[in-house]
């Protein structure tokens, strides 16, 4: 095993543990440092996958995603939480200690999932794959169990990271055209949905989707 | 150069609207790209009809028998909905529930939304598929909440979640797909459909039956399958009504096409049945939650809006069924669908926006008050629960003749739920039709001539399907695999 195959391993693990972070984490600011922290750990393990395959397209890629992920989106984010003024999200009916047992459930189920695909990548390991895929079904718990709609977003974004990861780690990247488009639809997304906040609070003076989506009670 | 046209005129289209899209012109122009647009599309049709598939762009963009089809059927329902919302629309503006600015993202977005679903039936490229299906999810959240009502922005809040998720796992399934071609093609060429299907059996089969998984599931989401059809009903019934008709007779074909594509990249032999297997078992719960869900609703467009579930659920089934019987029924089906549920949708806003609301409690008489509309919704309402002698009667019996063949014991659910789909929707707008009406008569709306043109069209797919027609479906039935 060559030393940057052990260090994108080591940053798998790292990302599956942002992962876990952010499943626990409440408060808005710290939800957003971590998903910037997310990102940078996508950058390196894509910038590593490059200098190990000596393929330059995915020295672009990293660069896109670090620049997206680091810098853009969290400071977009934290733009958006300055002047809708959220800090915190509402205490979830879920305890975290509940939250990390499902969660490692995940992972094991993960795993498991991953061992055909792992079987025929000759240029990973199983555990890259197996994590890939554990941290997209923790990024779908994490939208599931929130209920301030920035946080989701935040769930959203994390979900997409984790495919890149997966994609990066599985195939080794997609091609160019197709980063810049899922680039381009991510940032797009993420403008319509500051937009979006914005008509929601005007209308509901709250971002707690459960209050939105009780009106009717 | 016309395959290139067909994406290119609606994304210029979409440019320009947006710069005239909130002047009184900006119907005429929106009409003026549609209709060009359909005449691309005519041109293309008439070389694939004669000359047989071919591409554009390095293989990069493909059409053949099969999505031209769709492209057509696109094309056409975009400019009648055109037509009718150069009508509705500017009542909606003048009644106060539009400013301008409002109305210039409207047109922008609306052919913003063409573009993206033409580019998602003629790429080659299972990559730029999905981006084209996420930037159709893009383009229509801010037209489900074009209102700005409490409700519209929890049913665009929820679209642009729920379609999201689940286009993010449509996103894994493509990459395990490209990752299960990579093998075989190369990275270069390992996106492209066409080199993907040369080479469908030498595809590691355990990976696509996990690809096929997140794909069923993600572009399900977005052709209202159940149970991942939460957000349909929601942003049908809130959004503007042009949108509710494109929606339901154009997105949900798309993204039932994109999965038919990648059903067709199953290997042949008959152990391999699971992903026919999969669409059946969605199709069929489709079919029986959306017929059940119909008499729940009190809102006009929630009504419609559960039938189109339950359609969707009958043609995904069918496509699930596979071989040349079941799928040209399927193809007859969406054509159908399409252009009848556009129809209801035109004439159900016409009606909701004559009453001032959508609650069919409160909606009566319309016979009386507007015999146009009243004509236009029930002849709609009768031809999509499928009465004899419109297109999807025809349809839906081709299905269940197949349904008899291959899977005998289905034929007693599907059955049931559409008697139920019947009885619902028939009691229902017989009610809003006839009756006493409480209010003077209005004016004829001149927009539904589109209505009475689609019902024409199903009209004819009924009685007698032409034969330049048939011999297109059969061809396209073929290559949507067995």
């Amino acid at each position: 095993m060559t030393h940057p195959t052990r260090i994108i391993d080591l940053l798998a693990a790292l990302f599956l543990l942002v992962a876990f972070a952010m499943l626990s984490q409440r408060r808005l600011a710290n939800l957003i440092t971590l998903y910037a922290w997310q990102g940078t750990v996508l950058a390196l393990s894509i910038a590593i996958l490059a200098y190990e395959t000596g393929n330059t397209h995915l020295y672009a890629s990293a660069i896109l995603n670090g620049l997206l992920k680091i810098l853009a989106i969290p400071a977009l984010l934290r733009r958006l939480a300055r002047r809708l003024d959220v800090q915190w999200d509402r205490e979830s009916l879920v305890q975290i200690p509940t939250v990390m047992l499902i969660g490692l459930g995940l992972v094991i189920f993960a795993f498991n999932a991953a061992l055909p695909i792992a079987g025929l990548a000759h240029t990973v390991n199983h555990e890259t794959v197996g994590i890939a895929l554990a941290s997209v079904l923790l990024s779908l718990l994490m939208m599931i169990l929130r209920t301030a709609a920035l946080s989701q977003v935040i769930g959203f974004l994390a979900l997409e990271n984790s495919l890149i990861f997966a994609a990066t780690s599985v195939t080794g990247g997609m091609p160019m055209v197709i980063e810049f488009g899922v680039a381009l639809d991510v940032i797009v997304g993420v403008f319509i949905l500051g937009v979006f906040f914005f008509h929601i609070r005007e209308q509901f003076d709250s971002l707690d989707l459960d209050r939105i989506e009780g009106r009717e009670d | 150069m016309t395959l290139l046209w067909i994406v290119l005129i609606p994304l210029i289209g979409a440019a320009i609207l947006g710069a005239v899209g909130h002047r009184n012109s900006g119907f005429s122009v929106n009409i003026a790209v549609s209709a060009a647009t359909l005449l691309a599309a005519g041109a293309m049709t008439v070389r694939v009809l004669r000359g047989g598939s071919f591409s554009a762009l390095d293989h990069e963009l493909f059409i053949d028998p099969l999505n031209v089809i769709l492209v057509d059927l696109t094309a056409l329902v975009a400019l009648s909905t055109s037509v009718f919302s150069r009508t509705y629309m500017r009542t909606e503006a003048r009644l106060g529930h539009l400013n301008a600015a409002r109305l210039r993202l409207y047109h922008a977005m609306y052919q913003l939304f063409i573009f993206t679903m033409l580019l998602a039936l003629t790429t080659n490229n299972i990559g730029i598929l999905w981006i084209a299906m996420e930037g159709a999810t893009l383009s229509t959240a801010l037209l489900i909440s074009l209102y700005r009502t409490p409700a519209s922005l929890e049913a665009a809040w929820k679209y642009f979640i729920l379609c999201g998720v689940g286009i993010a796992l449509a996103l894994l399934g493509t990459i395990l797909v490209y990752f299960a071609g990579h093998a075989a093609l190369g990275a270069h060429r390992a996106l492209l459909w066409t080199r993907l299907h040369g080479v469908k059996d030498e595809l590691d089969p355990a990976v696509m039956t996990v690809a096929f998984v997140f794909l069923i599931v993600g572009y399900g989401t977005k052709a209202g399958l159940v149970p991942f059809h939460n957000w349909l009903p929601d942003a049908h019934a809130e959004g503007p009504t042009p949108l509710s008709a494109t929606l339901s007779g154009l997105l949900l074909n798309v993204a039932l096409y994109a999965i038919v594509r990648f059903k067709a990249l199953a290997p042949d032999d008959a152990a391999s049945h699971w992903p026919g297997r999969l669409m059946m078992g969605f199709g069929l719960a489709s079919v029986l939650v959306g017929a059940f869900s119909l008499g729940g609703q009190r809102d006009l467009k929630r009504l419609f809006s559960y039938s189109s579930v339950e359609h969707m659920g009958l043609a995904t089934f069918a496509f699930g069924l596979g071989g040349p019987l079941a799928n040209f029924a399927a193809l007859l089906h969406m054509t159908g669908h399409s252009l009848t549920k556009s129809s209801a949708f035109f004439a159900s806003g016409q009606v909701a926006q004559t009453a001032g609301t959508k609650d069919m409690d409160r909606i009566t008489g319309v016979m009386d008050r507007a015999p146009a509309s009243g004509w236009a919704l029930m002849a709609s309402s009768l031809a999509i629960i499928g009465t004899p002698p419109f297109g999807v009667f025809a349809s839906e019996f081709l299905i269940l003749t197949a349904a008899l063949r291959k899977a005998p014991w289905t034929v007693p659910l599907l059955v049931l739920a559409l008697g139920v789909a019947f009885a619902t929707i028939f009691r229902r707008t017989q009610a809003m039709v006839f009756g006493t009406a409480d209010a003077a008569r209005t004016r004829t709306p001149p927009a539904l001539i589109v209505s009475f043109a689609h019902l024409a069209l199903v009209l004819v797919l009924g009685l007698a399907i032409p034969h330049v027609l048939a011999i297109w479906y059969a061809k396209a039935a073929r290559l949507a695999g067995p």
